[in-house]
């Protein structure tokens, strides 16, 4: 049977892998090529890069590091950050990734995401989507790396990306982000029943426990993870046979 | 000298395709092309694709690929199709209802919708992932485990008309065929190219293969 897959998420600014939480207090982990060859050493499913570079100046640092990695995993590469017209889209593809991840610019401009998934297919669009719970069971759309609100409701928000062409939601929670509490698991579990494209859940993962969770509870595709990784609390193999154990697929 | 040209058709990105075969393939002239006579002069044929098959045969036939595959095909050189590229060598795909090369007998279907696994989980489309390939003993299996999974990404999947064609099926949640071959023809839905090892070994066994 199909596996759910394990993704940790390297987010880069500067040429460097850092961690924040709650989208703040930066933490340097790293080299993002090394630190990509290591997950792939380690069993990871695919590996996702957000460019977190507040200055648009320095963006072509990430295509370097994306043609580097690119030249050396052989496993799906996933990038996202500043994506805001087709032509970043079709730039980030041609550097070597396998998916571009638009967050922002979709709630700016929901057209992209037609126009990128007709021009370049599904498969190879992800729809970042960063929610914060307003009410009990409603959680709404939130762009601008957390900072903006939007009024949209995340559920509809994610069906919507889905008639436009999304191939998948990339869903992070902003409440549990950072805080290694584990997955906000009815969000999570709202958006995949609401789908049936595949959710990776991210945003708040601690242990291996909130990984199992993401998939049993929260009924995940796929769960993304940074820093238990980054700072060698965890492998990703560690984290395959933990959750093999609990009798979730996954590839060992 | 060509060895390997890695077929383009203006649907999507190569350079994973191009980066995997030159890492099996590390002193081969590796040519990403569009150009039929650069195509047809290759010792080896990659054919990989993405996007809707509608998309995919306007591309093909406007390029006037349909008649250089069909060429390289009948000369005996190894051709190995990738994901769409599997899918086009049949007859006719459900998505868009689009009549494709016909070099397979058989239709290209969609998963059925509202499938679920075995704990209630709904089961997405596409099927994205890894999966397990339950595959035969074709040459470009050799060295590759039993079972080994493999990255897909596909909303159809191919039904071969002849069970002869069959090198390979996957379950999600019943079995499809994900690979089909005939002579010096093999075709594959998932990617080899970003599959890690089980699909570079598959790569290497293309590039080493001679097919009678």
């Amino acid at each position: 049977m199909l596996a759910k897959r394990i993704i940790p998420c390297l987010d880069v600014t500067a040429g460097r892998v850092v961690k924040g939480v709650s989208f703040v207090e930066l933490r340097d982990a790293g080299d993002p090529v090394e630190i990509a060859k290591r997950y792939d050493d380690q069993g990871a499913d695919e590996l996702t890069f957000l460019d977190i570079t507040a200055s648009s100046d320095d963006r072509s640092i990430i295509f370097h590091i994306i043609e580097k990695v690119a030249e050396q995993v052989f496993i799906p590469l996933t990038v996202g950050g500043g994506v805001r017209e087709v032509q970043d889209v079709r730039n980030l593809l041609n550097a070597g990734a396998d998916k571009v991840s638009i967050n922002t610019s979709a709630v700016v401009n929901p057209q992209l995401v037609a126009d990128a998934s007709a021009r370049y297919g599904s498969q190879c669009i992800v729809v970042a989507i960063d929610a914060k719970q307003v009410a009990p069971g409603k959680w709404e759309v939130f762009t601008h790396g957390g900072r903006k609100a939007t009024g949209l409701d995340a559920v509809e928000w994610a069906k919507k990306m889905q008639t436009l062409g999304a191939g998948e939601i990339l869903l992070t929670s902003m409440d549990q982000d950072g805080q290694k509490k584990g997955f906000d698991l009815a969000l999570t579990r709202a958006v995949t029943d609401a789908l049936e494209i595949p959710v990776i859940a991210s945003g708040g993962v601690g242990n291996l426990q909130h990984l199992a969770d993401g998939v049993k509870i929260g009924g995940a595709d796929a769960v993304l993870a940074a820093s238990i990784f980054h700072f060698g609390e965890y492998t990703v193999q560690q984290a395959k046979e933990y959750m093999a154990k609990q009798g979730i697929e996954v590839r060992l | 000298m060509v060895d390997i040209a890695v077929v383009d058709y203006g649907m999507g990105n190569l350079r994973s395709v191009q980066q995997a075969v030159r890492k099996v393939a590390p002193g081969a002239n590796i040519i990403v092309t569009g150009e039929p006579d650069v195509i047809a002069s290759a010792a080896r044929v990659v054919f990989p694709g993405q996007g809707a098959a509608p998309d995919c045969m306007r591309e093909i036939r406007a390029r006037h690929l349909d008649r250089v595959i069909a060429g390289v095909v009948s000369e005996g050189k190894p051709f190995l199709g990738i994901c769409m590229g599997l899918q086009v060598l049949f007859e006719h795909s459900e998505e868009g209802d689009t009549p494709c090369l016909g070099m397979f007998q058989g239709p290209v279907k969609r998963f059925a919708s509202g499938l679920h696994d075995a704990q209630g989980n709904k089961l997405k489309v596409p099927h994205m992932g890894w999966n397990q390939v339950h595959h035969g003993d074709h040459p470009l299996w050799r060295g590759i485990d039993q079972d080994a999974r493999f990255y897909f990404v596909h909303s159809y999947h191919v039904q071969p008309g002849d069970a002869g064609l069959v090198q390979a099926t996957s379950d999600y949640p019943q079995p499809f065929v994900c690979a089909a071959a005939r002579d010096n023809l093999f075709a594959v839905q998932f990617h080899p190219e970003k599959s890690a090892a089980a699909g570079l070994k598959l790569l290497q066994n293309f590039i080493n293969w001679n097919p009678l």
